[in-house]
Protein backbone atom coordinates (compact mmCIF):
# COMPACT_ATOMS: atom_id res chain seq x y z
CA UNK A 1 0.00 0.00 0.00
CA UNK A 2 2.81 2.07 1.06
CA UNK A 3 5.34 1.34 -1.89
CA UNK A 4 2.02 2.24 -4.18
CA UNK A 5 1.42 5.34 -2.41
CA UNK A 6 5.03 6.15 -3.14
CA UNK A 7 5.04 5.17 -6.38
CA UNK A 8 1.92 7.25 -7.50
CA UNK A 9 3.69 10.20 -5.85
CA UNK A 10 6.60 9.82 -7.68
CA UNK A 11 4.84 9.58 -10.56
CA UNK A 12 2.73 12.55 -9.95
CA UNK A 13 6.07 14.53 -9.09
CA UNK A 14 7.80 13.70 -12.59
CA UNK A 15 4.34 14.89 -14.67
CA UNK A 16 4.44 18.30 -12.72
CA UNK A 17 8.43 17.77 -13.30
CA UNK A 18 7.84 17.34 -17.01
CA UNK A 19 5.31 20.27 -17.30
CA UNK A 20 7.37 22.59 -15.22
CA UNK A 21 10.26 21.95 -17.95
CA UNK A 22 8.00 22.28 -20.96
CA UNK A 23 6.79 25.53 -19.94
CA UNK A 24 10.33 26.82 -19.21
CA UNK A 25 11.58 25.12 -23.08
CA UNK A 26 8.03 27.10 -24.42
CA UNK A 27 9.16 30.55 -22.92
CA UNK A 28 12.47 29.92 -24.17
CA UNK A 29 10.92 29.16 -27.89
CA UNK A 30 8.62 32.46 -27.50
CA UNK A 31 11.29 34.82 -26.24
CA UNK A 32 14.13 32.85 -28.77
CA UNK A 33 10.78 33.65 -31.69
CA UNK A 34 10.35 37.62 -31.03
CA UNK A 35 13.90 38.23 -31.65
CA UNK A 36 16.18 38.80 -34.65
CA UNK A 37 17.19 37.32 -37.11
CA UNK A 38 13.92 35.33 -37.73
CA UNK A 39 14.98 32.32 -40.03
CA UNK A 40 12.89 32.29 -42.27
CA UNK A 41 15.08 30.35 -44.66
CA UNK A 42 15.11 28.14 -42.26
CA UNK A 43 11.32 28.20 -41.63
CA UNK A 44 10.52 27.36 -45.29
CA UNK A 45 13.37 24.32 -45.64
CA UNK A 46 11.30 22.76 -42.33
CA UNK A 47 8.09 23.69 -44.21
CA UNK A 48 9.67 21.54 -46.99
CA UNK A 49 11.09 19.02 -44.96
CA UNK A 50 7.64 18.15 -42.94
CA UNK A 51 5.18 18.82 -45.76
CA UNK A 52 6.13 17.48 -48.89
CA UNK A 53 7.22 14.21 -46.46
CA UNK A 54 4.38 13.99 -44.89
CA UNK A 55 1.88 14.69 -48.03
CA UNK A 56 2.03 10.90 -49.49
CA UNK A 57 0.94 9.30 -46.15
CA UNK A 58 -2.21 11.80 -45.67
CA UNK A 59 -3.08 11.54 -48.81
CA UNK A 60 -3.04 7.62 -48.42
CA UNK A 61 -4.85 8.41 -44.89
CA UNK A 62 -7.59 10.24 -45.97
CA UNK A 63 -8.36 8.09 -49.10
CA UNK A 64 -8.63 5.12 -46.36
CA UNK A 65 -10.74 7.02 -44.17
CA UNK A 66 -13.29 8.23 -46.77
CA UNK A 67 -13.25 4.61 -48.86
CA UNK A 68 -13.92 3.00 -45.12
CA UNK A 69 -16.34 5.23 -44.58
CA UNK A 70 -18.21 5.39 -47.27
CA UNK A 71 -18.43 1.63 -47.29
CA UNK A 72 -19.60 1.34 -43.83
CA UNK A 73 -22.00 4.03 -43.78
CA UNK A 74 -23.62 2.98 -47.10
CA UNK A 75 -25.40 -0.18 -45.60
CA UNK A 76 -26.60 1.71 -42.61
CA UNK A 77 -28.09 4.28 -44.51
CA UNK A 78 -29.82 2.13 -47.34
CA UNK A 79 -31.31 -0.29 -43.92
CA UNK A 80 -33.05 3.17 -42.96
CA UNK A 81 -33.84 4.25 -46.33
CA UNK A 82 -31.26 7.41 -46.02
CA UNK A 83 -28.55 6.63 -48.94
CA UNK A 84 -29.52 9.89 -50.50
CA UNK A 85 -27.42 11.41 -47.56
CA UNK A 86 -24.35 9.55 -48.16
CA UNK A 87 -22.57 12.68 -49.64
CA UNK A 88 -23.28 15.00 -47.04
CA UNK A 89 -22.58 12.04 -44.19
CA UNK A 90 -18.66 11.41 -46.07
CA UNK A 91 -18.32 15.17 -46.63
CA UNK A 92 -19.42 16.41 -43.20
CA UNK A 93 -17.68 13.50 -41.35
CA UNK A 94 -14.58 13.93 -43.17
CA UNK A 95 -14.16 18.17 -43.14
CA UNK A 96 -15.69 17.83 -39.41
CA UNK A 97 -13.77 15.51 -37.43
CA UNK A 98 -11.86 12.65 -39.28
CA UNK A 99 -9.54 14.44 -41.62
CA UNK A 100 -8.37 16.50 -38.74
CA UNK A 101 -7.62 14.30 -36.32
CA UNK A 102 -6.35 11.76 -38.35
CA UNK A 103 -3.80 13.68 -40.19
CA UNK A 104 -3.19 15.00 -36.49
CA UNK A 105 -2.37 11.42 -35.79
CA UNK A 106 -0.25 10.74 -38.95
CA UNK A 107 1.61 13.72 -38.61
CA UNK A 108 2.80 13.03 -34.49
CA UNK A 109 3.56 9.92 -35.83
CA UNK A 110 5.82 10.76 -38.86
CA UNK A 111 7.14 14.16 -37.91
CA UNK A 112 6.95 13.82 -33.92
CA UNK A 113 8.99 10.63 -34.34
CA UNK A 114 11.71 12.20 -37.31
CA UNK A 115 11.80 15.83 -35.11
CA UNK A 116 12.24 13.95 -31.87
CA UNK A 117 15.14 10.80 -33.20
CA UNK A 118 17.10 13.96 -35.18
CA UNK A 119 16.68 16.40 -32.36
CA UNK A 120 17.37 13.77 -29.87
CA UNK A 121 20.64 12.72 -32.00
CA UNK A 122 21.99 16.31 -32.12
CA UNK A 123 21.93 16.35 -28.34
CA UNK A 124 23.90 13.37 -27.40
CA UNK A 125 26.26 14.22 -30.13
CA UNK A 126 26.92 17.97 -28.82
CA UNK A 127 25.36 19.37 -32.02
CA UNK A 128 23.30 21.24 -30.27
CA UNK A 129 26.39 22.29 -27.85
CA UNK A 130 27.88 23.25 -30.87
CA UNK A 131 25.51 25.66 -32.49
CA UNK A 132 24.78 27.14 -28.96
CA UNK A 133 28.97 27.78 -29.01
CA UNK A 134 28.52 29.53 -32.00
CA UNK A 135 26.66 31.94 -30.71
CA UNK A 136 23.27 31.13 -32.23
CA UNK A 137 20.57 30.17 -30.18
CA UNK A 138 19.07 26.48 -30.20
CA UNK A 139 15.96 26.99 -29.41
CA UNK A 140 15.32 29.77 -32.47
CA UNK A 141 17.18 27.64 -35.59
CA UNK A 142 16.11 24.13 -34.05
CA UNK A 143 13.34 25.08 -32.51
CA UNK A 144 11.03 27.88 -33.61
CA UNK A 145 11.24 26.55 -36.64
CA UNK A 146 10.02 23.16 -36.50
CA UNK A 147 6.98 24.10 -34.50
CA UNK A 148 6.38 27.12 -37.10
CA UNK A 149 6.30 24.85 -40.21
CA UNK A 150 4.01 22.51 -38.34
CA UNK A 151 1.85 24.74 -37.37
CA UNK A 152 1.67 25.92 -40.94
CA UNK A 153 1.36 22.94 -42.58
CA UNK A 154 -0.99 20.78 -40.36
CA UNK A 155 -4.23 22.61 -41.88
CA UNK A 156 -2.96 22.79 -45.29
CA UNK A 157 -2.44 18.83 -45.23
CA UNK A 158 -5.96 18.41 -43.67
CA UNK A 159 -7.17 20.12 -46.59
CA UNK A 160 -5.36 17.54 -48.74
CA UNK A 161 -6.64 14.56 -46.38
CA UNK A 162 -10.08 16.53 -46.70
CA UNK A 163 -9.82 16.06 -50.68
CA UNK A 164 -8.33 12.76 -50.88
CA UNK A 165 -11.05 11.25 -48.54
CA UNK A 166 -13.97 13.22 -50.42
CA UNK A 167 -12.75 12.00 -53.69
CA UNK A 168 -12.32 7.87 -52.60
CA UNK A 169 -15.81 8.87 -50.81
CA UNK A 170 -16.58 9.10 -54.33
CA UNK A 171 -14.89 6.68 -56.11
CA UNK A 172 -16.71 4.44 -53.17
CA UNK A 173 -19.76 5.07 -53.95
CA UNK A 174 -19.72 5.82 -57.37
CA UNK A 175 -18.22 1.86 -57.62
CA UNK A 176 -21.56 0.65 -56.14
CA UNK A 177 -24.22 3.11 -57.36
CA UNK A 178 -22.87 5.90 -59.84
CA UNK A 179 -23.28 9.23 -59.28
CA UNK A 180 -21.43 12.08 -60.79
CA UNK A 181 -18.21 13.83 -59.23
CA UNK A 182 -20.73 17.09 -59.56
CA UNK A 183 -23.87 15.75 -58.09
CA UNK A 184 -21.86 14.17 -55.27
CA UNK A 185 -20.43 16.98 -54.69
CA UNK A 186 -23.63 19.05 -54.88
CA UNK A 187 -25.25 16.72 -52.13
CA UNK A 188 -22.54 16.58 -50.02
CA UNK A 189 -21.74 20.28 -49.82
CA UNK A 190 -25.15 21.41 -49.38
CA UNK A 191 -25.20 21.28 -45.35
CA UNK A 192 -21.90 22.76 -45.16
CA UNK A 193 -21.30 26.34 -44.70
CA UNK A 194 -17.96 28.11 -44.10
CA UNK A 195 -17.62 27.55 -40.58
CA UNK A 196 -18.26 24.01 -40.37
CA UNK A 197 -14.65 23.77 -43.03
CA UNK A 198 -13.05 26.55 -41.70
CA UNK A 199 -12.85 26.18 -38.05
CA UNK A 200 -12.13 22.33 -37.54
CA UNK A 201 -9.60 22.62 -40.45
CA UNK A 202 -7.31 25.62 -39.00
CA UNK A 203 -7.90 23.85 -35.05
CA UNK A 204 -5.10 21.49 -36.71
CA UNK A 205 -2.67 24.40 -36.43
CA UNK A 206 -3.08 23.60 -32.43
CA UNK A 207 -1.85 19.91 -33.30
CA UNK A 208 1.16 21.18 -35.01
CA UNK A 209 1.97 23.91 -32.56
CA UNK A 210 1.33 20.87 -30.39
CA UNK A 211 3.41 18.06 -32.17
CA UNK A 212 6.25 20.71 -33.04
CA UNK A 213 6.29 21.58 -28.90
CA UNK A 214 6.34 18.21 -27.97
CA UNK A 215 8.93 16.40 -30.30
CA UNK A 216 11.27 19.30 -30.23
CA UNK A 217 11.13 19.68 -26.12
CA UNK A 218 11.74 15.48 -25.96
CA UNK A 219 14.61 15.90 -28.19
CA UNK A 220 16.27 18.60 -26.75
CA UNK A 221 16.20 17.16 -23.45
CA UNK A 222 17.51 13.69 -24.88
CA UNK A 223 20.10 11.64 -22.55
CA UNK A 224 21.95 8.41 -22.62
CA UNK A 225 23.48 7.41 -26.32
CA UNK A 226 21.39 5.91 -29.30
CA UNK A 227 19.81 4.34 -26.13
CA UNK A 228 18.17 7.86 -24.97
CA UNK A 229 17.22 9.06 -28.83
CA UNK A 230 15.46 5.88 -29.30
CA UNK A 231 13.09 6.81 -26.20
CA UNK A 232 12.82 10.50 -27.16
CA UNK A 233 10.96 9.77 -30.62
CA UNK A 234 9.25 6.85 -28.77
CA UNK A 235 7.84 9.49 -26.52
CA UNK A 236 7.84 12.44 -28.66
CA UNK A 237 4.85 10.10 -30.67
CA UNK A 238 3.02 8.55 -27.83
CA UNK A 239 2.98 12.19 -25.71
CA UNK A 240 1.96 13.91 -29.52
CA UNK A 241 -0.57 11.71 -29.92
CA UNK A 242 -1.94 11.77 -26.34
CA UNK A 243 -1.73 15.60 -26.67
CA UNK A 244 -3.53 15.50 -30.21
CA UNK A 245 -6.33 13.55 -28.90
CA UNK A 246 -7.07 15.72 -25.63
CA UNK A 247 -7.14 19.02 -27.78
CA UNK A 248 -9.07 17.44 -30.43
CA UNK A 249 -11.67 16.72 -27.46
CA UNK A 250 -11.73 20.19 -25.85
CA UNK A 251 -11.33 21.95 -29.14
CA UNK A 252 -14.26 20.60 -30.61
CA UNK A 253 -16.01 21.43 -27.26
CA UNK A 254 -15.00 25.44 -28.08
CA UNK A 255 -15.45 25.68 -31.89
CA UNK A 256 -18.88 24.25 -30.84
CA UNK A 257 -19.16 26.99 -28.17
CA UNK A 258 -18.24 29.41 -30.84
CA UNK A 259 -19.99 27.98 -34.75
CA UNK A 260 -22.97 26.09 -32.82
CA UNK B 1 64.56 16.99 -41.81
CA UNK B 2 61.12 18.84 -41.42
CA UNK B 3 61.68 20.98 -38.87
CA UNK B 4 58.64 22.07 -37.21
CA UNK B 5 57.48 25.22 -35.13
CA UNK B 6 56.84 22.51 -32.40
CA UNK B 7 60.53 21.11 -32.55
CA UNK B 8 61.26 25.45 -32.36
CA UNK B 9 59.07 25.16 -29.09
CA UNK B 10 60.87 22.63 -27.26
CA UNK B 11 64.29 23.98 -27.89
CA UNK B 12 63.34 27.58 -26.62
CA UNK B 13 61.02 29.16 -24.01
CA UNK B 14 57.67 30.74 -24.94
CA UNK B 15 56.79 32.21 -21.96
CA UNK B 16 58.98 35.27 -21.61
CA UNK B 17 56.76 37.41 -23.99
CA UNK B 18 53.73 36.95 -22.83
CA UNK B 19 51.69 39.64 -21.47
CA UNK B 20 50.22 39.37 -18.24
CA UNK B 21 46.51 41.08 -19.19
CA UNK B 22 44.30 38.79 -17.56
CA UNK B 23 41.96 37.38 -20.26
CA UNK B 24 40.13 34.36 -18.31
CA UNK B 25 40.35 34.56 -13.92
CA UNK B 26 38.41 31.40 -12.57
CA UNK B 27 37.29 32.37 -8.79
CA UNK B 28 36.31 29.58 -6.54
CA UNK B 29 34.22 27.78 -9.25
CA UNK B 30 32.00 24.45 -8.19
CA UNK B 31 29.97 22.23 -10.10
CA UNK B 32 28.03 19.44 -9.29
CA UNK B 33 25.80 17.05 -11.20
CA UNK B 34 23.15 15.59 -8.42
CA UNK B 35 25.36 14.05 -6.09
CA UNK B 36 28.46 14.45 -7.61
CA UNK B 37 30.73 17.52 -6.65
CA UNK B 38 32.57 17.53 -10.26
CA UNK B 39 34.41 20.73 -9.86
CA UNK B 40 35.10 22.06 -6.18
CA UNK B 41 36.36 25.40 -5.86
CA UNK B 42 39.04 25.62 -8.97
CA UNK B 43 40.48 28.80 -9.09
CA UNK B 44 42.66 29.38 -12.35
CA UNK B 45 43.62 32.94 -14.52
CA UNK B 46 45.29 32.92 -17.82
CA UNK B 47 46.48 35.46 -19.70
CA UNK B 48 46.43 36.80 -22.95
CA UNK B 49 48.28 34.69 -25.47
CA UNK B 50 48.74 31.94 -23.24
CA UNK B 51 48.24 28.27 -23.74
CA UNK B 52 47.32 26.95 -20.47
CA UNK B 53 46.49 22.92 -20.77
CA UNK B 54 44.42 21.55 -18.34
CA UNK B 55 45.48 17.84 -17.36
CA UNK B 56 43.68 15.33 -15.27
CA UNK B 57 41.71 11.79 -15.08
CA UNK B 58 38.95 11.10 -16.82
CA UNK B 59 35.90 12.39 -14.80
CA UNK B 60 37.69 15.16 -13.19
CA UNK B 61 35.56 18.01 -14.83
CA UNK B 62 37.90 19.17 -17.52
CA UNK B 63 35.46 19.10 -20.49
CA UNK B 64 32.89 20.40 -17.48
CA UNK B 65 35.17 23.53 -16.95
CA UNK B 66 35.14 24.61 -20.75
CA UNK B 67 31.90 23.88 -20.82
CA UNK B 68 30.97 26.68 -17.71
CA UNK B 69 33.41 28.86 -19.56
CA UNK B 70 31.50 29.17 -22.69
CA UNK B 71 28.24 28.76 -20.57
CA UNK B 72 26.97 25.70 -21.86
CA UNK B 73 26.96 24.13 -18.10
CA UNK B 74 25.80 26.93 -15.59
CA UNK B 75 27.96 27.05 -12.47
CA UNK B 76 26.81 26.70 -9.08
CA UNK B 77 28.85 28.81 -6.95
CA UNK B 78 31.68 30.61 -8.51
CA UNK B 79 33.34 33.79 -10.86
CA UNK B 80 34.50 33.47 -14.23
CA UNK B 81 35.35 36.83 -15.85
CA UNK B 82 36.31 36.66 -19.58
CA UNK B 83 37.90 39.95 -20.72
CA UNK B 84 36.95 41.64 -17.46
CA UNK B 85 33.03 40.54 -17.83
CA UNK B 86 31.54 38.41 -15.33
CA UNK B 87 29.74 36.05 -17.41
CA UNK B 88 27.44 34.90 -14.38
CA UNK B 89 24.04 36.73 -15.06
CA UNK B 90 25.06 37.62 -18.43
CA UNK B 91 22.25 37.74 -20.88
CA UNK B 92 21.97 35.89 -23.72
CA UNK B 93 22.62 38.56 -26.49
CA UNK B 94 25.73 39.43 -23.74
CA UNK B 95 26.85 35.87 -23.85
CA UNK B 96 26.48 35.10 -27.53
CA UNK B 97 28.54 38.69 -27.81
CA UNK B 98 31.40 36.91 -25.70
CA UNK B 99 30.97 33.64 -27.35
CA UNK B 100 31.82 34.87 -30.95
CA UNK B 101 35.15 35.88 -29.25
CA UNK B 102 35.73 31.98 -28.26
CA UNK B 103 36.45 29.27 -30.57
CA UNK B 104 35.33 25.83 -29.07
CA UNK B 105 36.44 22.58 -30.51
CA UNK B 106 34.45 19.56 -29.09
CA UNK B 107 35.72 16.37 -27.94
CA UNK B 108 33.92 14.45 -30.47
CA UNK B 109 34.41 17.49 -32.91
CA UNK B 110 30.46 17.93 -33.03
CA UNK B 111 30.21 18.63 -36.52
CA UNK B 112 26.55 18.99 -37.96
CA UNK B 113 25.65 15.84 -39.69
CA UNK B 114 22.86 17.09 -42.26
CA UNK B 115 25.80 19.56 -43.25
CA UNK B 116 29.14 19.07 -45.61
CA UNK B 117 32.52 19.80 -44.33
CA UNK B 118 32.51 23.33 -45.96
CA UNK B 119 28.84 23.98 -45.11
CA UNK B 120 30.51 23.17 -41.08
CA UNK B 121 33.05 25.62 -41.52
CA UNK B 122 30.57 28.37 -43.10
CA UNK B 123 28.09 28.32 -40.42
CA UNK B 124 29.68 31.01 -38.06
CA UNK B 125 30.53 32.78 -41.09
CA UNK B 126 27.17 32.80 -42.65
CA UNK B 127 25.81 33.46 -38.89
CA UNK B 128 28.24 36.34 -37.52
CA UNK B 129 29.41 38.18 -40.68
CA UNK B 130 28.54 40.32 -43.82
CA UNK B 131 30.96 37.98 -46.16
CA UNK B 132 30.06 37.70 -49.28
CA UNK B 133 29.47 33.82 -51.04
CA UNK B 134 32.37 34.32 -52.58
CA UNK B 135 34.39 35.66 -49.61
CA UNK B 136 33.02 32.81 -47.34
CA UNK B 137 34.41 30.38 -49.82
CA UNK B 138 37.56 31.71 -50.05
CA UNK B 139 37.64 32.00 -46.10
CA UNK B 140 36.83 28.19 -45.56
CA UNK B 141 38.91 26.95 -47.89
CA UNK B 142 42.02 28.51 -46.30
CA UNK B 143 40.75 27.47 -43.16
CA UNK B 144 40.36 24.02 -44.38
CA UNK B 145 43.75 24.57 -45.24
CA UNK B 146 45.45 25.23 -42.49
CA UNK B 147 44.34 21.82 -40.93
CA UNK B 148 44.82 19.95 -44.41
CA UNK B 149 41.47 19.27 -45.13
CA UNK B 150 41.08 21.92 -48.29
CA UNK B 151 40.62 18.31 -50.34
CA UNK B 152 37.07 17.11 -48.45
CA UNK B 153 34.93 20.42 -49.01
CA UNK B 154 31.79 18.23 -50.20
CA UNK B 155 32.12 15.41 -47.73
CA UNK B 156 29.39 14.79 -45.42
CA UNK B 157 31.11 14.10 -41.54
CA UNK B 158 29.90 10.57 -41.80
CA UNK B 159 32.30 9.83 -44.91
CA UNK B 160 35.85 11.25 -43.29
CA UNK B 161 37.53 9.93 -39.89
CA UNK B 162 37.10 11.17 -36.39
CA UNK B 163 40.88 12.31 -36.60
CA UNK B 164 39.34 14.07 -39.72
CA UNK B 165 36.11 15.46 -38.13
CA UNK B 166 38.53 16.74 -35.36
CA UNK B 167 40.56 18.74 -37.80
CA UNK B 168 37.60 20.34 -39.27
CA UNK B 169 36.06 20.98 -36.16
CA UNK B 170 39.18 22.87 -35.22
CA UNK B 171 38.75 24.98 -38.45
CA UNK B 172 35.18 26.15 -37.67
CA UNK B 173 36.31 26.79 -34.39
CA UNK B 174 39.27 29.46 -36.16
CA UNK B 175 36.38 30.64 -38.60
CA UNK B 176 35.50 33.96 -36.60
CA UNK B 177 39.03 34.36 -35.85
CA UNK B 178 38.47 34.19 -31.89
CA UNK B 179 40.76 35.85 -29.30
CA UNK B 180 40.13 32.38 -27.18
CA UNK B 181 40.30 29.24 -27.83
CA UNK B 182 38.90 26.12 -25.84
CA UNK B 183 39.87 23.11 -27.06
CA UNK B 184 38.57 19.73 -25.63
CA UNK B 185 41.00 16.91 -26.26
CA UNK B 186 42.27 17.87 -29.41
CA UNK B 187 44.99 15.32 -30.14
CA UNK B 188 43.09 12.35 -28.80
CA UNK B 189 42.38 9.56 -31.51
CA UNK B 190 44.92 11.07 -33.86
CA UNK B 191 47.76 9.55 -35.66
CA UNK B 192 51.22 11.28 -33.89
CA UNK B 193 51.75 13.38 -36.98
CA UNK B 194 48.54 14.32 -37.50
CA UNK B 195 48.54 15.47 -33.90
CA UNK B 196 51.91 17.04 -34.20
CA UNK B 197 50.42 19.44 -36.90
CA UNK B 198 47.85 20.38 -34.27
CA UNK B 199 50.29 21.03 -32.03
CA UNK B 200 52.06 23.14 -35.08
CA UNK B 201 49.01 25.29 -35.82
CA UNK B 202 48.07 26.11 -32.34
CA UNK B 203 51.32 27.15 -31.49
CA UNK B 204 50.69 29.18 -34.62
CA UNK B 205 47.95 30.81 -33.60
CA UNK B 206 49.46 31.65 -30.41
CA UNK B 207 52.62 33.44 -31.70
CA UNK B 208 50.88 35.25 -34.98
CA UNK B 209 48.13 36.14 -33.30
CA UNK B 210 48.55 36.08 -29.38
CA UNK B 211 45.59 33.59 -28.85
CA UNK B 212 44.92 32.58 -25.04
CA UNK B 213 44.22 28.79 -25.22
CA UNK B 214 42.89 26.31 -22.76
CA UNK B 215 43.73 22.90 -23.92
CA UNK B 216 42.16 19.88 -22.16
CA UNK B 217 44.43 16.78 -22.89
CA UNK B 218 45.74 13.49 -22.05
CA UNK B 219 48.48 13.75 -24.56
CA UNK B 220 51.54 14.49 -22.27
CA UNK B 221 53.41 14.89 -25.77
CA UNK B 222 51.20 17.54 -26.53
CA UNK B 223 50.64 19.11 -23.52
CA UNK B 224 54.51 19.67 -23.30
CA UNK B 225 54.83 21.13 -27.03
CA UNK B 226 52.16 23.63 -26.53
CA UNK B 227 51.23 24.66 -22.65
CA UNK B 228 53.43 27.72 -21.15
CA UNK B 229 51.20 26.45 -18.75
CA UNK B 230 49.60 22.95 -17.14
CA UNK B 231 46.60 22.72 -14.09
CA UNK B 232 46.17 18.91 -13.03
CA UNK B 233 42.76 18.22 -11.69
CA UNK B 234 42.35 15.26 -9.35
CA UNK B 235 38.57 15.37 -7.54
CA UNK B 236 37.40 18.65 -8.86
CA UNK B 237 40.72 21.00 -7.62
CA UNK B 238 43.20 22.04 -9.14
CA UNK B 239 46.64 19.95 -7.01
CA UNK B 240 49.17 21.56 -9.33
CA UNK B 241 50.03 24.16 -11.65
CA UNK B 242 53.37 25.39 -13.17
CA UNK B 243 55.59 24.21 -16.24
CA UNK B 244 55.71 21.11 -17.53
CA UNK B 245 59.10 20.54 -16.17
CA UNK B 246 57.73 21.76 -12.70
CA UNK B 247 54.97 19.14 -12.53
CA UNK B 248 57.04 16.54 -13.85
CA UNK B 249 59.64 16.88 -10.90
CA UNK B 250 57.41 17.70 -8.68
CA UNK B 251 57.60 15.17 -4.98
CA UNK B 252 52.98 14.77 -4.85
CA UNK B 253 52.64 12.02 -4.97
CA UNK B 254 49.77 12.04 -7.50
CA UNK B 255 51.71 14.46 -9.82
CA UNK B 256 54.35 11.62 -10.28
CA UNK B 257 52.18 9.05 -10.34
CA UNK B 258 50.34 10.94 -13.36
CA UNK B 259 53.59 11.82 -15.56
CA UNK B 260 55.35 8.16 -14.63
CA UNK B 261 53.94 6.73 -17.68
CA UNK B 262 55.40 9.93 -19.63
CA UNK B 263 58.70 9.44 -18.27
Amino acid sequence: MESTTTSSGTMINRSLEWFGDLGSFSWKVICAAITRPFELREILRQIDEIGSKSLPLVALAGAAIGTVFALESRSSLVHFGAKAMLPAAVVYSIIHEMGPIITGLVVSGRVGAGIGAELGSMKVTEQIDAIEASAVNPYKLLAFTRILACIVVLPLLTLVTDFCGVCAGWITETLADPISIHRFLDKGFSGVNFSDFLAPTFRTSAFGLIIGLVACFQGMRTRGGTEGVGRSATSSVVLSSLFVILADVILVKVILIFFP
Amino acid sequence: MKHSIAEDNLDNSHTADIPSEPVLVLRGVHKSFGTQHVLDGINLTVVRGETLTVLGRSGTGKSVLLKLIIALENMDAGSICIQGQEIAGLGLNEMNRLRIKMGFLFQCAALYDSLTVEQNVAFPLERHTKMSKSERSDRVKELLSSVGMEHDLNKMPSDISGGMQKRVGLARALALQPEILLLDEPTAGLDPITSGEIDDLVLKLQKEHALTSIVVTHDLHSARTIANRLALLEKGKVVMEGSFEELAESNDDFVREFFKRDS
